[in-house]
C-alpha cells in the first residue's frame, strides 16, 4: 500500500527475478540517482521517535501518547493529503487551513442553528469545501492567476467568512456525538483486529493479483519473496500499531480505580481508554482511496503528467484545465474533512479553527514525506509519514522544553532540510 | 485511392495571421512508404504548414485532401482520427513518467475504469520491437533517465503506436550526437518502410539527402519545388532553400515578384 507508484514502476523495470536481495540493490541504486522517496521522513521519523523515547521514556514513550499522537496528527494529515494533489501541479494552496475552518463552522451551524441531522450537516460542510476548491481552481486555470496570489487572498478572506459565520470571539460547538466520536472515542478491540485483517488481506491479495497477472502475460514481475517480505512488512507494522492501540491506556491517578467498561462511567472511577482512535480508520481509508485515485485511473496519471509537463500533456489531449480544477476542489474537500476532524477534537469551531500553523505544519507534512514542490512527483502516503514526524516533533519537544520559541525554530529548520532534499533530488536525477 | 495517389495531398494552401501572409498557394504531396523531407529557411512557414496539417491551426484557404478524399482538420484530434501523429522538436514528454506512461499519455488502456498496466506495457514492447528498437533497458524506466536520441525514439515509437497512417517528424536530430543521429535517422527509415508516410523537417542537409524520398523546399512561404532526392545535390537544395530557385527548378524570377512575406 506505501508503495504503490514506486514499486510497480522500478521492480518490474530492474527485471526482478532474484527475490530479495536484488530488489534491495535497486531500492540504492534508485535512491544514490536522487529518487529518495519518502526515505529521509521514515528515517527522521524513526531518529525523533528514539531520541525523544530516550529522554523523555515516561511521558513521551506511553501507551496514552501513542494515541493522543496519532489524534494531533490526524487533521494535519488529512490537510496534507489534499495539498499533495495541489503540490503535485506544482501550484500551491495557502487557504486550505481557513477551507477547513469554515468548512467546520458551516457545519457546526447546520448541526445547531439549522437543526441538521449529522449525515446532512457533514455533506453540507464538505461540500462547501468542494465550492471553494472549484472556485480557487476556476480562478488558477481559467483566469490564469498564480495560486499562490488568489490562495493568499482566499486566506485572507475565508478568515473573515469564520468570523462572519461564528461571530466575532465566539465559539460554536459541534453538536453531533457521532462526528464528536471521531476524535474522542476509540473502535471496540474486535474491530480493530477486523480493520488489521481488511488491510493487510486486502494489500496481500491486490499485489498478488498484480504480480500474477503480469506474469500470465509474459512481464517482469515482483518476485515472490519480495512479496511474502512486504505483506509480512505491512502486517508486522500494522499488528504493533492495534495491539499497542488496544492496550488500556487511561491515566489512573493514585487512590482512583479505573472502571472495567469504558463509556459512562460511575463518578469518582476512570473510564477504560483502549483501542484504535475512530480517527485512525479514517485516514486509512482515505489513504487507500486516494491511493487508489493517484495511481490506478486515468485522471491521477494525467495529473502527474499535468504536474510533470502541462505542455505535453495539453498537446497529448489532456484537458489540463479541468485538471487543475478538480485537483483544487479534490484539495478543498479533503481540507474540509480536515476541518471535521479539527472541530472533533476540540469539541467546536472557532475562529482560530484552521488557523495559527495548522496550514503550514500540513504544507511541511507533505514536503517532508516526500511530495515535491516542483511538481509531478508525489504520494498519498507522504502526507501520512510526514503528518507523522510533524506530529511527533510537536508533541515531543513541548515535553523537553517549555520555550515555544525553540518548537518554533526547530519545525521550521527540519520543513527547510525536507525542501532542501527535494531541491538535491531533483538536482541529481537530472531533471531539474 | 491508386497506388500513385498521394496519402496526403495539399493544393493552393494559404494562411495569414493578421497582416502577415505567411503561406502563398502551397502545394505538397506526401505519400505512404516514403519520406517526404520539408526544408526551408527560418520563417519560410515550414512549422504553419505542419502545424496546418496537424489542426493546430486551420489553413485559410486551399484543398485538403487525404487519401484523395477531402478532409477538415481544425483541431488535433481531428488529425489523430485520420491517423496524422506529430512528433515536436521539444517532444512533448512528461519526465516524470515512465516509457509507457509516456506512450500512452492521453489515450491510457483502462479495464473497469482502472489502467490496464498490462495491456499497455504489452503493446508498448511490441512497438518498440517493430521499429527494432534496442537501445531501451526497460519500458520502465522514467524518461528523465533517458539521453536524448531515446527520448526521440520513445517520442517516435509513440506517434506510430496508434496505427498512424502518417508521421511528422520536427527536427528529430536537432540535438543530437553524431552517434544518435544515426540511430534515429535508421529509425525514421524504418518507419517509411513500414509502409507509412513521413514527414521530415531538417535543417540538415546530409540527413535529408541520407534518409528522403523527395524533398519539398519551401521559401518565404511559397513551394519553390518538390523534387525527387535524385534529381538534386546538396548545393542545388541549399541554392532552393536560401534563393528559392536552383537553375530551372524553383521559383523562376517573374513568379517571387509577386510572393514576398516571411
Amino acid at each position: 500500500m506505501s508503495n504503490h507508484q514506486t514499486t510497480d514502476v522500478d521492480v518490474a523495470a530492474a527485471g526482478d527475478r532474484n527475490g530479495i536481495g536484488q530488489a534491495v540493490g535497486d531500492y540504492f541504486n534508485r535512491v544514490r540517482g536522487g529518487d529518495v522517496g519518502s526515505l529521509p521522513a521514515v528515517l527522521g521519523l524513526v531518529v525523533l521517535f528514539l531520541l525523544f523515547t530516550a529522554l523523555k521514556p515516561d511521558t513521551f514513550f506511553s501507551f496514552f501518547n501513542f494515541a493522543n499522537l496519532l489524534n494531533q496528527s490526524a487533521a494535519i494529515i488529512v490537510l496534507a493529503m489534499g495539498l499533495v494533489f495541489v503540490l503535485l501541479l506544482g501550484e500551491i494552496d495557502l487557504s486550505a487551513g481557513f477551507t477547513a475552518g469554515t468548512s467546520a463552522a458551516v457545519l457546526a451551524v447546520a448541526l445547531s442553528s439549522w437543526g441538521m441531522v449529522w449525515p446532512v450537516a457533514l455533506i453540507i460542510g464538505l461540500l462547501t469545501g468542494t465550492v471553494i476548491g472549484l472556485f480557487i481552481g476556476t480562478l488558477v486555470a481559467r483566469l490564469g492567476i498564480p495560486s499562490f496570489v488568489v490562495t493568499l487572498a482566499m486566506f485572507l478572506a475565508l478568515q473573515g467568512v469564520m468570523l462572519l459565520i461564528i461571530g466575532e470571539g465566539g465559539t460554536i460547538r459541534l453538536r453531533s456525538d457521532v462526528l464528536l466520536a471521531i476524535m474522542n472515542q476509540n473502535m471496540p478491540l474486535w474491530a480493530g483486529w477486523v480493520m488489521w485483517a481488511v488491510v493487510v488481506l486486502g494489500y496481500a491479495l491486490v499485489s498478488w493479483r498484480a504480480i500474477s497477472g503480469r506474469r500470465r502475460a509474459g512481464l517482469r514481475a515482483t518476485a515472490t519473496s519480495v512479496w511474502v517480505a512486504k505483506s509480512v512488512a505491512l502486517a508486522l507494522m500494522m499488528g504493533v500499531l492495534v495491539y499497542v492501540l488496544n492496550q488500556q491506556r487511561q491515566i489512573v491517578r493514585p487512590g482512583k480505580e479505573s472502571c472495567p467498561v469504558s463509556g459512562d462511567a460511575p463518578v469518582g472511577c476512570i473510564p477504560v481508554i483502549e483501542g484504535v482512535p475512530w480517527a485512525v480508520l479514517v485516514v486509512i481509508v482515505l489513504v487507500v482511496g486516494l491511493t487508489f485515485v493517484l495511481s490506478r485511473t486515468s485522471f491521477g496519471r494525467h495529473v502527474y503528467a499535468v504536474g510533470g509537463n502541462a505542455e505535453a500533456s495539453r498537446r497529448s489531449g489532456i484537458n489540463v484545465k479541468m485538471i487543475r480544477i478538480y485537483c483544487f476542489m479534490i484539495g478543498s474537500t479533503l481540507a474540509a474533512v480536515a476541518g471535521v476532524l479539527l472541530a472533533s477534537r476540540d469539541n467546536s469551531v472557532s475562529p482560530t479553527t484552521g488557523g495559527a500553523q495548522t496550514l503550514l505544519f500540513a504544507v511541511g507534512a507533505a514536503v517532508i514525506g516526500g511530495t515535491s514542490l516542483f511538481g509531478g512527483k508525489g504520494r498519498v502516503m507522504d502526507a501520512v509519514i510526514g503528518g507523522l514526524v510533524i506530529a511527533v516533533i510537536a508533541n515531543g519537544l513541548p515535553l523537553i522544553t517549555q520555550q515555544s520559541g525553540i518548537q518554533f525554530v526547530v519545525t521550521g529548520l527540519v520543513l527547510l532540510v525536507a525542501a532542501s532534499v527535494d531541491a538535491i533530488s531533483r538536482k541529481r536525477s537530472g531533471a531539474g | 485511392m491508386t497506388p500513385d495517389t498521394p496519402l496526403l495531398q495539399l493544393k493552393g494552401i494559404n494562411k495569414s495571421f493578421g497582416p502577415v501572409h505567411v503561406l502563398h498557394d502551397v502545394d505538397l504531396s506526401v505519400w505512404s512508404g516514403q519520406v517526404t523531407a520539408l526544408v526551408g529557411d527560418n520563417g519560410a512557414g515550414k512549422s504553419t504548414l505542419i502545424k496546418g496539417i496537424a489542426g493546430i491551426y486551420s489553413f485559410d484557404s486551399g484543398e485538403y485532401l487525404f487519401e484523395g478524399r477531402p478532409a477538415s482538420v481544425s483541431d488535433p484530434k481531428q488529425a489523430n482520427a485520420l491517423g496524422i501523429e506529430v512528433v515536436y522538436q521539444d517532444l512533448a514528454l512528461c519526465d516524470n513518467l515512465d516509457v509507457v506512461h509516456n506512450m500512452f499519455l492521453g489515450r491510457e488502456e483502462t479495464r473497469f475504469a482502472t489502467l490496464n498496466e498490462i495491456e499497455m506495457e504489452k503493446r508498448a514492447t511490441e512497438t518498440l520491437k517493430g521499429l527494432s528498437v534496442r537501445t531501451l533497458k526497460s519500458v520502465r524506466q522514467q524518461v528523465s533517465s533517458l539521453s536524448g536520441g531515446q527520448r526521440q525514439t520513445v517520442a517516435i515509437a509513440r506517434a506510430v503506436l496508434w496505427n498512424s497512417k502518417m508521421v511528422i517528424l520536427d527536427e528529430p536530430t536537432a540535438a543530437l550526437g553524431v552517434a544518435q543521429t544515426e540511430q534515429v535517422l535508421n529509425l525514421v527509415r524504418r518507419l517509411a518502410d513500414n509502409g507509412l508516410a513521413v514527414i521530415l523537417i531538417s535543417h540538415n542537409m546530409n540527413d535529408v539527402i541520407q534518409v528522403a524520398d523527395n524533398i519539398a523546399c519551401l521559401y518565404l512561404g511559397q513551394m519553390a519545388a518538390q523534387v525527387k532526392v535524385s534529381e538534386v545535390t546538396h548545393s542545388s537544395v541549399v541554392e532552393l532553400i536560401t534563393t528559392g530557385r536552383s537553375g530551372e527548378i524553383g521559383i523562376q524570377v517573374e513568379d517571387a515578384i509577386v510572393g514576398g512575406a516571411a
